[in-house]
């Protein structure tokens, strides 16, 4: 398909999705109560809702195709640099610690440190190299760690409350956040996402190898900072205010790739408003599908995720394992 | 066409891992010639050409393209000025075989996210024919055989239009046709006046092509000039440990390995 063709589709399906969530509530598609009480939900509860959908899901599905054309691996999703583990780390211990209760914007704040702490950690494991599998390594070696960490919090957990709190905020959701949350998150979202979409030519150089990518003017050593940044930023934001969301920032970018050229710098802005797409329509369907709003979001996208990567797989081996 | 300039290098030293690669090798390569780099597995024949395309910065001793250090170059311009052709066949990606020759013009400013000029369309369709790639042009390359794949990468290398080419075994695997097709590539390409280094194993094209020659053995030069001064029985002897033949056939100068000497 015609690439401009393939964006304006999508475009058009990421703005739908975003009306449609605007304009759905827990119980159908009106909106009850007096215009003032209209004005309150509509701005304060679905806007909110609305524009995260938008931005955490695009930011997952760019972060996704960024990390799978630079490690030049089909299994890379957000999570793998271990920067949203440190997110989740953040906020857990927020909550762990009580701060969360006292401090207004604790989570997210926890999270972005957590967030940075991760980014930090990665940056000197991973070393001074250019190559990916150190960078790989040093990523599952952070989410493991964070990983360990937050089932420590878990395990340690004050009461059974604190408890199903952390575990409900892992699972990733975009209910009860406000615009405060979108302010906190939106500028370091997209100041990430416009580094994550500068690298579209140096991941194109990327399809031919590291020496000839470097013959065709990347700078990889450049090309690693700005990957890394961006993705702490984006990622990291985005984890900090909503949580794990899983399988977003793997399944996009497969899914779209066959519809474009086969360029991994041709897939990014797909694959940013695929995600921004598919993020508010699953947070649609859970309004449906879940008014009382005990079906996380996270759970949704695993849920959707998981049997739609076996049927990938299963559809196209041959193609990814040749 | 990029003009070329004359690549030279001195004193070049390369150590990885605490092991001497490349020890104090001078190279210099005019425009309008086309030199073979040859010598055993392990002689450090990589190493020196990723060291003259500007990738490997050398331990001791500096590349210089004209008057200027390669290290200290932008690397899109060292990409217009030199194109590199990795041993490496891999492509990561099932992209379409016009699509990885597209590639070559990325140092031109060119590319899939910014549109083709008239110039890069000409210069892949110019590289496409020159390797009789041609026909396939719109299959993945992932469908391709390995001698196909290596005369795409080589169309990628030749559609960036630099003045200087450097290119790692790029015989390696191709069918006869297509191995005496891509010397004369080589030499045409010199013939405009751009400089061409090849590293390879088939010493009887090497000295039926390639007016230079330059032999390593153990990181270091072993012998230099002109390929029929270089590339000599008792030189090859010494070299590689065979006893070889040079014969002529049909005009045709034929480096024969004979034996392995004990």
């Amino acid at each position: 398909m015609n690439a401009m063709r393939l964006a304006a589709l999508l475009g058009c399906a990421a703005l739908a999705a975003l009306l449609l969530s605007l304009f759905t509530g827990v119980d159908g598609f009106t909106v009850a109560g007096s215009a003032e009480a209209r004005r309150m939900i509509l701005l304060e509860v679905r806007l909110p809702r609305a524009l995260l959908g938008f931005m955490v899901g695009g930011t997952l599905g760019l972060a996704g195709a960024v990390l799978q054309g630079y490690l030049r691996n089909p299994l890379a999703e957000p999570g793998i640099l271990g920067i949203s583990g440190g997110a989740a780390l953040g906020a857990v211990i927020a909550i762990h610690s009580g701060l969360a209760q006292v401090v207004a914007l604790a989570l997210p704040l926890a999270g972005l440190t957590g967030a940075a702490l991760a980014t930090l950690a990665l940056t000197v494991l991973a070393g001074r190299g250019t190559g990916s599998v150190t960078l790989i390594l040093a990523g599952v070696a952070v989410s493991s760690l964070a990983a360990a960490l937050t089932s420590l919090a878990l395990n340690l957990a004050p009461n059974p409350f604190a408890a199903s709190e952390m575990l409900y905020w892992l699972m990733g959701s975009l209910t009860d956040r406000s615009l405060t949350h979108v302010w906190l998150a939106a500028p370091l979202m997209a100041i990430g996402c416009l580094l994550l979409a500068s690298t579209a030519r140096d991941l194109d150089a990327l399809s031919l190898g590291e020496a000839a990518a470097q013959n065709l003017g990347v700078d990889p050593t450049r090309l690693r900072w700005v990957v890394v940044s961006g993705t702490a930023l984006a990622v990291g934001a985005a984890t900090a205010v909503c949580g794990a969301i899983s399988f977003v920032g793997l399944m996009v970018p497969h899914l779209l790739r066959p519809l474009t050229s086969g360029e991994p710098g041709q897939l990014l802005l797909p694959s940013f408003l695929g995600g921004a797409a598919l993020v508010l329509l699953a947070d649609v369907a859970l309004r449906i599908l879940s008014p009382m709003g005990d079906l996380r979001l996270g759970v949704l996208t695993a849920l959707i995720g998981a049997p739609f990567f076996l049927w990938l797989v299963l559809s196209r081996r041959t193609e990814l394992a040749p | 066409m990029s003009r070329a300039t004359t690549l030279s290098a001195s004193g070049i030293g390369v150590r990885l891992g605490g092991r001497e690669i490349l020890r104090d090798i001078a190279f210099t390569i005019s425009p309008g010639e086309l030199i073979a780099v040859a010598g055993p597995n392990g002689a450090g024949k990589s190493t020196l050409l990723r060291v003259l395309a500007g990738l490997t910065p050398p331990d001791a001793g500096s590349v210089r393209l004209g008057d200027m250090d390669v290290r200290t170059m932008d690397r899109r311009s060292l990409g217009r000025a030199i194109a590199y052709l990795p041993q490496d066949r891999t492509v990561h990606w099932p992209l379409k075989v016009r699509a990885v020759v597209a590639l070559g013009r990325i140092p031109h400013g060119s590319g899939p996210q910014r549109g083709e000029s008239d110039i890069d369309r000409a210069m892949i369709q110019a590289a496409l024919k020159q390797t009789d790639t041609e026909a396939l042009a719109d299959r993945s390359i992932g469908e391709l055989s390995g001698g196909e794949r290596a005369r795409v990468l080589i169309a990628r290398a030749l559609a960036q239009d630099a003045g200087i080419l450097i290119a790692d075994e790029p015989a390696a695997g191709l069918d006869p046709a297509h191995a005496l097709a891509l010397f004369e590539t080589f030499v045409a390409i010199a013939a405009q006046g751009r400089a061409v280094i090849v590293a390879l194993h088939d010493l009887s094209l090497a000295l039926r092509y390639c007016p230079g020659a330059v032999l390593l053995k153990d990181g270091e030069v072993a012998a230099s000039g002109h390929a029929r001064d270089v590339l000599t029985e008792p030189m090859i002897a010494r070299v590689y440990g065979i006893t070889a033949k040079i014969a002529e056939v049909a005009g045709v100068p034929c480096v024969i390995p004979v034996s392995v000497r004990p």
